[in-house]
């Protein structure tokens, strides 16, 4: 009834204007879409440039600023292009005194990583459960599923950081802060309820038939979910591992209270702790910042073309989510 | 909870949870009717058991230690020590000088952030919706904004919004405007230049990928049955196009309210909650009562408050929703 299947909604998504490039030609009994005048034409071009400026504008100049050099950082008026492009800037932020820049990149590689499988292996183990087996209280478990989607995660924040500081320290004898524990292992347990929702909506998509062949021919459970469902769920997997590594690359709030040491913050940590260290006033970096900043931004728009579909599909489940 | 975000299109009188095939498959059959029915009861638990366990040790549990300490004084060092509704007391009437203004403040924002980030959103999806040539490298570019971080996208507008040299305070001096504000560094900007940067990474983002796919299932029928009856672009938009998408616009909504009640990073980041606690949002307000003043006990009954507010906010919303959402397929009173 209401979920609507991950494979229905891509066609929905694919670029409009392609199934209707008639427009324009005016013919009566077409969409009234089609029937529009030169001058509202225009204008509606004119409304998208002008929109793409505002949200394309500021980040065109980070990207400029990024390449230039002291000496133009803090020019007064400010330059739209750097006079030499400073390519070196982004080789610089990587040897600056006390700012360990690539290690907060190769943490937050490790950690984004290890969260990212932990939480998509075990949803997908998770969907598996709530979509292919009748188990006493499944209709209540999926129930709570759904209300923790709406559930703020600051009411646990304090407990969970109690957790990793008091339980080990009882049991091991030492805290498990100012460590990656805290940040990965929580992801190692069903990864979130938006990620076990989408994969058991996409698991109930898979017709049964498959499960009961692979029966006859002597499949297992876990035959069954690593070698029929999991390969057929792969659309599913992506959008999943997607958001999750979205979510653990831009997290900030955890690593602040877990971390301390700064050889173990991440991307996240590290450009604020860049951001306040002190400096000489007469040596600006918001160059050096600007190329940070972006070099933690590129990813993300790397995995943003390189998976457009998977994200679009992901973030439209999400407000389909029943 | 599970009627929270109904899906569009649901049919009339679908059960409220849970929702999808499930629903309509034979209940669970009680344990021990059977030994495959035990097998597969054994089974399902198994494979539920990641989410369950992790449901119970990251969310109930902490939830329930939450609870506890929220009525008792606690540092970590000492034992938690049972002071009743102390904390809720030192909170509500004001002792604590900074719960009422930050929960203020973060409720005027939302009110203000929600109703803004919304329409610019839907306004950018109707453009979007359009036809227009090109739209695919639009809508990419609109959306780009909100994949930056929040931390870089504090960064980034910290230097644009730079008083002396940076070029949005340069656009403005040479428009005249003398002189320019001071931004993140005048306790009357502070706010105003924190909504600029979340709409510039909010508006473009999922939300308007949410209103463009329920724009794209409003059935092209009603429009053209509606322009055949004489109904201009407005009326269209009016009573097509936006009962339409109402459940979208309810979901939306629900998690709009929800991302603005819970600001912190780009505010901690870019202003660090001043100057003069001009940003200080409540949620700024926990962290720095548990992890900066390592009073537990008090942070646990702020986290609570929040929690209640939350979900009372969305339960409010839901409730609502009955009189203004519409569902396709649903008789109309």
């Amino acid at each position: 009834v209401s979920a609507v299947a991950p494979t229905e909604l891509a066609p929905e998504l694919a670029p409009p204007g392609q199934p209707e490039s008639a427009e324009g030609l005016g013919a009566a009994g077409q969409s009234p879409t089609a029937r529009r005048g030169l001058l509202e034409r225009v204008l509606l071009y004119l409304l998208a440039f002008l929109g793409a400026c505002l949200f394309m504008g500021p980040f065109l100049f980070t990207v400029t600023s990024s390449l230039k050099s002291v000496s133009e950082i803090r020019a007064f008026p400010p330059t739209l292009l750097p006079a030499v492009p400073q390519w070196r800037n982004y080789v610089e932020i990587f040897t600056i005194p006390g700012v360990p820049y690539a290690r907060f990149y190769a943490n937050t590689a490790i950690i984004t990583l290890s969260a990212t499988a932990g939480a998509v292996l075990t949803a997908a183990a998770a969907a598996y459960g709530f979509a292919r087996f009748r188990w006493w209280g499944r209709n209540f478990w999926f129930m709570v599923l759904l209300a923790t989607l709406v559930l703020p995660e600051e009411v646990v924040l304090i407990p969970k950081f109690l957790m990793f500081n008091n339980v080990p320290r009882a049991l091991i004898g030492r805290t498990l802060i100012d460590t990656w524990w805290p940040l990965i292992l929580p992801s190692w347990f069903g990864g979130g309820a938006f990620s076990v929702f989408l994969l058991r909506q996409f698991f109930m998509q898979i017709p049964r038939e498959l499960d009961e062949a692979a029966v006859i021919d002597g499949a297992n459970s876990w035959q069954i979910f690593w070698h029929v469902l999991l390969p057929l769920a792969r659309p599913a997997l992506a959008t999943v591992a997607i958001f999750q590594f979205l979510g653990h690359w831009n997290d900030f709030i955890h690593p602040l209270i877990y971390l301390n040491s700064n050889t173990k913050f991440p991307l996240s940590l590290g450009l604020r702790y860049f951001l306040n260290i002190p400096t000489d006033a007469t040596q600006p970096r918001d160059h050096l910042l600007m190329a940070a900043s972006l070099l933690m931004v590129a990813p993300m728009i790397a995995l943003f073309f390189a998976a457009q579909r998977y994200f679009v599909r992901g973030i439209v489940m999400s407000g389909i989510k029943g | 909870m599970a009627t929270v975000a109904r899906p569009p299109g649901s049919a009339p009188g679908a059960p409220p949870a849970p929702a999808g095939p499930a629903a309509r498959e034979a209940p669970p059959l009680p344990a021990g009717s059977s030994r495959l029915a035990r097998r597969e009861n054994l089974a399902g638990w198994l494979w539920a058991s990641p989410w369950i366990l992790g449901f119970l040790l990251w969310t109930l549990g902490p939830m329930v230690w939450s609870l506890y300490l929220a009525f008792t004084k606690y540092n970590i060092s000492q034992p938690a020590e049972w002071i009743g509704l102390t904390n809720f007391v030192n909170a509500l009437s004001g002792a604590d000088s900074l719960f009422w203004p930050s929960l203020t403040r973060t409720f005027v924002w939302a009110l203000v952030m929600v109703p803004l980030s919304l329409t610019g959103s839907l306004l950018c999806a109707l453009l979007l919706n359009q036809h227009l040539k090109g739209t695919a490298l639009f809508r990419t570019l609109f959306f780009l904004p909100s994949l930056t971080p929040a931390v870089a996208a504090a960064i980034l507008w910290r230097f644009l919004f730079q008083p002396d040299f940076g070029p949005i305070n340069y656009v403005l001096r040479s428009l005249g405007v003398q002189p320019p504000p001071l931004w993140f560094s005048d306790a009357r900007w502070a706010m105003p230049s924190l909504m600029v940067m979340t709409l510039w990474a909010a508006v473009g983002g999922g939300t308007m990928l949410i209103f463009l796919a329920g724009l794209q299932g409003v059935p092209q029928e009603l429009h053209e049955a509606a322009s055949i009856d004489g109904a201009g672009r407005w009326a269209r938009f009016r009573n097509v196009t936006l009962p339409m998408i109402t459940p979208t616009l309810f979901f939306n909504l629900v998690i709009g309210i929800i991302a603005a009640l819970r600001t912190f990073t780009t505010a901690f980041v870019a202003t660090g909650g001043g100057p003069n606690y001009a940003t200080w949002f409540y949620i700024l307000h926990l962290y720095q009562t548990a992890f900066q003043n390592f009073d537990f006990g008090y942070a646990s009954a702020l986290a609570w408050i929040f929690f209640v507010i939350v979900i009372s906010l969305t339960l409010l919303n839901n409730r609502f929703s009955r009189r203004w959402v519409y569902y396709e397929g649903e008789a109309r009173p």
